[in-house]
């Protein structure tokens, strides 16, 4: 009895996290972080605004603004993302992103402490909307890498692109 | 209870396996395709169905026919990315994805050298942090290997290299000797990055002055104020000259003009006279009659 209790209590755990806004976060430790030494209350910055940048990219591809993207994205990675957008609003599509875990991992920090990269093992459920019909919702698992540089107020990420796991 | 087991593992297994058979149904993808790269997406089947290429990077729609290949040209998908491909056809949708990765041949480096201006003879005192680019503006995140080199000043160029790891490499330079303008570059392949770096004398390591009579007073200068490898010191850097004497004190402040500093002063017989900049101080004068 106590068996299917266990995974009875592990199932409602999983669905109440899957039912929560706010993705599961895991920062690996910083301690070979390198070669500037990482304060730690740079590293909480940065993982909060690099958080923050995926929030600001799901509502921009969900309502297809670019200006949403403003706050927390910068240079290529800005372009990049404001070029997918202006395609979907040009073939008629909107995308969903819902992240539901990160595994991060600082990688460098530069040693005049202009960038930071981490490295970032996302899942998130992406549904695509074709005339605001859903297509389809499907679960995914990528490998992130994120430059971020900063800015007068806050980080900005500059590089955002995925690697093959 | 053990009803309720079975039916939420049940569920879950109705849900999971739709998801698994999308995966290896009829289309087929590329695993990888290099930025810029032509590739190809073949369905099985008949009749009409909608592509979707989605991801982060880049999004695409195209109408096809099922049972054929669907070809994008080389530059149709240049962003490296993640992408999920969904083919819908009336209620049946396929899905699957493939990785875009970036080209091989590096195209641009963004390089970020620091600081921009330091005094000459620093040990490790300039850093630098290369990004490296494909053509598509891609990070290229296979190890490579980057030349920085520091010249254009007096004495032997520096040169260092360094591999990327996830894209990025980074060195730390010596500032040269001799002031002037060096020439910071980072270079991979055909494609490179330069900044400029001034170097500026470094802390004074030679003062000495003299002093003549003039009329009632007298006049204090400095031989040319220079750092310890002989770099003569930037004008308008301050010069204090004190005069020490009986029952007084007297300061002035001179500019350096032309690499030396000049005061005119009181003549107090038995005065000490002092020099420093900064914080380094040069020789010191008793003018007139000792006491």
């Amino acid at each position: 009895m106590k068996k299917p209790l266990f995974i009875v209590g592990s199932l409602f755990a999983a669905i109440l996290a899957l039912g929560s806004d706010q993705p599961a976060v895991h920062v690996a430790p910083t301690d070979s972080v390198g070669p500037r030494p990482l304060e730690k209350q740079t590293e909480t910055a940065v993982i909060r605004d690099y958080l923050q940048a995926w929030h600001s990219m799901t509502g921009a591809f969900e309502q297809n603004r670019v200006d949403l993207l403003d706050p927390d994205f910068t240079g290529a990675a800005k372009e990049r993302l404001a070029g997918t957008i202006r395609e979907q609003a040009k073939v008629g599509i909107q995308t969903r992103y819902r992240d539901t875990a990160h595994e991060i991992q600082l990688v460098f920090y530069s040693p005049e402490g202009l960038s930071i990269q981490l490295v970032d093992t996302v899942e998130y459920d992406v549904q695509i909307l074709d005339r605001e019909a859903i297509v389809t919702t499907q679960h995914v698992r990528a490998r992130y890498v994120a430059v971020l540089t900063p800015t007068e107020v806050r980080w900005k990420v500059r590089v955002f692109q995925t690697e093959p796991e | 209870m053990k009803c309720r087991l079975v039916f939420l593992v049940g569920g879950l297994v109705v849900v999971a396996l739709p998801l698994a058979l999308a995966q290896t149904g009829g289309l087929q993808l590329p695993r990888t395709v290099e930025a810029g790269s032509a590739f190809s997406i073949q369905s099985t089947g008949s009749g009409n169905a909608v592509l979707y290429i989605v991801g982060p990077g880049q999004v695409l729609r195209r109408n096809v026919r099922l049972g054929e290949t669907t070809l994008f040209a080389p530059k149709d998908i240049h962003n490296a990315g993640h992408y999920l491909a969904v083919l819908v056809a009336g209620s049946s949708t396929e899905s699957g994805v493939f990785d875009v990765t970036a080209a091989h041949q590096p195209a641009a480096l963004s390089l970020l050298a620091k600081p921009s201006r330091l005094p000459v003879d620093v040990r490790d005192g300039i850093s630098g942090v290369a990004y490296v680019f494909d053509a598509f503006q891609n990070l290229i995140l296979a190890p490579t290997q980057v030349s920085f080199q520091l010249s254009g000043v007096a004495g032997a160029v520096q040169a260092r290299t360094a591999l990327t790891q996830n894209g990025v490499a980074w060195t730390k330079m010596n500032s040269a000797a001799k002031e002037g303008s060096a020439q910071f570059e980072a270079r991979v392949g055909d494609a490179a990055s330069t900044r400029v770096v001034q170097l500026v004398p470094g802390d004074p390591c030679h003062l000495r002055m003299k002093a003549r009579p003039s009329g009632q007073r007298l006049v204090v200068e400095t031989e040319g104020v220079r750092d310890c490898s002989g770099n003569a010191l930037a004008d308008g850097t301050i010069v204090t000259f004190t005069e020490t004497y009986e029952g007084g004190e007297s300061t002035v402040d001179a500019p350096l003009k032309r690499g030396v500093a000049r005061a005119d002063m009181p003549a107090h017989s038995g005065a000490k006279i002092s020099v420093a900049t900064g914080i380094f101080a040069g020789n010191e004068i008793r003018w007139g009659k000792k006491r």
